[in-house]
């Protein structure tokens, strides 16, 4: 594991060295350097200041505007500093916020991963028609958040076609307030967000699946090894990797939900529901009412939980990636 | 290596089906159970705006009888709908356009030139993917505001191109890297500048991955609300996912309807992504592999 620092250290030297090497006259090389600096400036400059104005720059000024009471006109003059931040603390809804997404954050995980796995390894196997599966599979994926929110939320109304379905194939006991019901309204959401990403969780897997070497499987076959043994010892091991991208992208994008939450909910049933996430908290108490200033400072605080989570997630779990996909499952 | 590995799959399924057998019952059931689960919220959509209010009302789950195409053709008809489609459409389409021209420029120089700031650079591009749009809206939209962007579609595409730049210089800076030194060195003993080199070569060699983070970017754009909704205020610039909530809350009572606008506002992403299916997966393997 921790021979992973030294190679990279020395491409960087490598790379260094390389470029103050070339023994070409003096009065040439600095034209050539001169004509190299141009072209540089020239294809990577735009892309530097569009990602720098519009993605750098306000996450700064989010910062900066965290500390003010400002309604969003005219200078920020109202220096406040960390009063924001205390309110945020402080606000018991914020706790409530923080608490729907740490459920969702793990249930997302917990949920749609081993499903995924397992239809990935089941449709990695030669069947006739795997293309079109994988088309509709990744359909829910391709649909936009208002079209799910919208059509899930018309089939979990009381008078839907959920209920609906539940009543006539004589199940109507279990009908129920799947959105409004503060202890059901989370595990709707989940089965919401499963539905949505799992598609790409195992497209994401199968392209794992795909890229493992197929000698491993034809000498596991040569040693007798049963499917089940050859999944467990082979293709598990080797899809550690995806795996954890996967979970890297799942993780963010749990603490990042706003649109299912919002289309569905709406910016104040979303509390009461028991559905608000940070950033419908954010948007309710930011925008909508006219706190900029308050909107930023949890702007920063999803950041920085973001920041922290992402950064202990790739320092002990993503790290052994480095090593190379061949080695990193073993012992 | 990436271009190379994205293509075998390809080549693979265009051979002829023959040789592929007939696997486990078992496999197509469950393949079966888990495509009816995708699929049925979908159907229902698409059906419900077949039918009329009081069919929906008193059977809500139940088919269509007899079927109703007024629906459709009222949305159709009508000249909002279309808007929406337009706006939605340019939006996809310069966003599309502005992430691949600037990524692909910005990648040529991170994959195939040395220099001192580069590894910043790369990681400069690579922390973009630790922030969300949604950190920054807020922010976003004051600087949209102070652009006098405000219900402008620039206003959208703008900040999507700068959003959209990460996951798009990630793919394609293996794709570049792949390219082998011998043809750069031949496009230069040919006389070919560096530049050229990069419209002559880099642009056709790495098409493949130029398609797949196009796909991505169009899709993205086709379907984004949060920064729509900070943005566009005006009902005459609103794109499709604006109208399609704007109008299930103008015409609650017309669940019909609602139903068939938005099962007509998804069919573009789906035709989009199914024309180039094969295309995403090839780039996420390249992807995946890092």
């Amino acid at each position: 594991m921790t021979d992973a620092q030294p190679p990279r250290g020395t491409v960087t030297a490598g790379d260094g060295a390389r470029a103050a090497s070339p023994a070409a006259p003096r009065p040439r090389r600095r034209a050539t350097d001169w004509r190299k600096r141009l072209e540089i400036t020239l294809l990577a400059g735009p892309a530097i200041f569009v990602f720098v104005g519009f993605v750098i720059f306000p996450v700064v000024l989010a910062g900066y505007y965290g500390f003010f009471r400002w309604k969003g006109f005219g200078p920020a003059t109202d220096f406040v500093g960390f009063d924001n931040y205390k309110i945020i603390f402080q606000d018991s809804a914020f706790h409530d916020v923080l608490l729907h997404n740490g459920f969702i954050l793990v249930l997302s995980l917990v949920i749609q991963g081993p499903i995924a796995v397992v239809l990935a390894l089941l449709l990695n196997r030669s069947i006739r028609g795997r293309s079109l599966i994988r088309v509709l599979i990744f359909v829910p994926y391709i649909i936009s958040e208002v079209i799910v929110g919208i059509g899930w939320g018309l089939m979990l109304q009381t008078s839907g076609a959920v209920n609906g379905l539940l009543d006539s194939i004589g199940l109507g006991a279990l009908k129920a307030d799947w959105l409004s019901d503060p202890s059901i309204a989370i595990w709707s959401l989940m089965v919401i967000i499963s539905w949505k990403y799992i598609g790409f969780a195992v497209i994401l897997f199968l392209a794992g699946l795909q890229s493992i070497p197929s000698e491993l499987f034809e000498a596991a076959a040569i040693d007798g090894a049963s499917y089940w043994q050859t999944q467990r010892a082979i293709t598990l091991p080797l899809l550690g990797p995806t795996v954890r991208i996967w979970a890297f992208l799942s993780i963010i994008g749990s603490l990042q939900l706003f649109d299912l939450v919002f289309i569905i909910w709406g910016q104040y049933v979303a509390s009461t529901a028991g559905t608000s996430t940070m950033a419908t908290y954010m948007v309710a108490n930011g925008r909508t009412s006219g706190n900029f200033g308050y909107g930023s400072a949890v702007a920063v605080v999803m950041f920085l939980i973001s920041l922290v989570i992402a950064l202990i997630y790739q320092r002990f779990v993503l790290r052994r990636d480095t090593d190379g996909a061949l080695t990193s499952g073993k012992k | 290596m990436t271009a190379i590995e994205t293509r075998t799959p390809l080549r693979r399924k265009r051979q002829p089906k023959e040789r592929q057998p007939w696997g486990s019952p078992a496999t197509y059931f469950v393949a079966f159970v888990f495509i009816s689960l995708c699929l049925g919220p979908v159907i229902y959509i698409i059906l419900g705006g077949f039918r009329d209010n009081s069919q929906i009302t008193n059977s809500p789950e139940g088919l269509p009888n007899p079927w109703n195409f007024d629906n459709y053709a009222e949305v159709l008809a009508s000249p909002t709908f279309w808007q929406q489609v337009g706006n939605s459409a340019i939006a996809a389409i310069a966003t599309t356009v502005g992430v691949v021209v600037l990524g692909l420029m910005a990648s040529f120089i991170l994959a195939r030139y040395n220099f001192a700031g580069r590894g910043a650079m790369y990681s400069l591009f690579a922390a973009g993917l630790m922030f969300p749009m949604t950190v920054a809206i807020t922010p976003l939209y004051i600087l949209v505001r102070d652009l006098g962007l405000m219900n402008s579609l620039g206003g959208v595409i703008l900040p999507q191109i700068a959003f959209g730049l990460p996951v798009t210089i990630i793919i394609l800076v293996p794709f570049l890297k792949a390219i082998p030194d011998e043809i750069e060195e031949a496009a230069a003993i040919d006389g070919t500048s560096r530049l050229g080199f990069f419209f002559r070569m880099v642009v056709p060699l790495s098409l493949p991955g130029v398609v797949t983070t196009g796909i991505l970017a169009f899709v993205a754009s086709w379907n984004s609300y949060l920064l729509p909704l900070f943005i566009l205020s005006d009902q005459a610039s609103y794109t499709l996912p604006l109208g399609v909530q704007a109008f299930a809350s103008q015409y609650s009572v017309d669940t019909a309807k609602v139903l068939a606008f938005t099962s007509l506002s998804m069919i573009p992403a789906l035709i989009f992504f199914t024309l180039f299916e094969r295309r995403i997966v090839g780039g996420l393997t390249g992807a995946v592999k890092g």
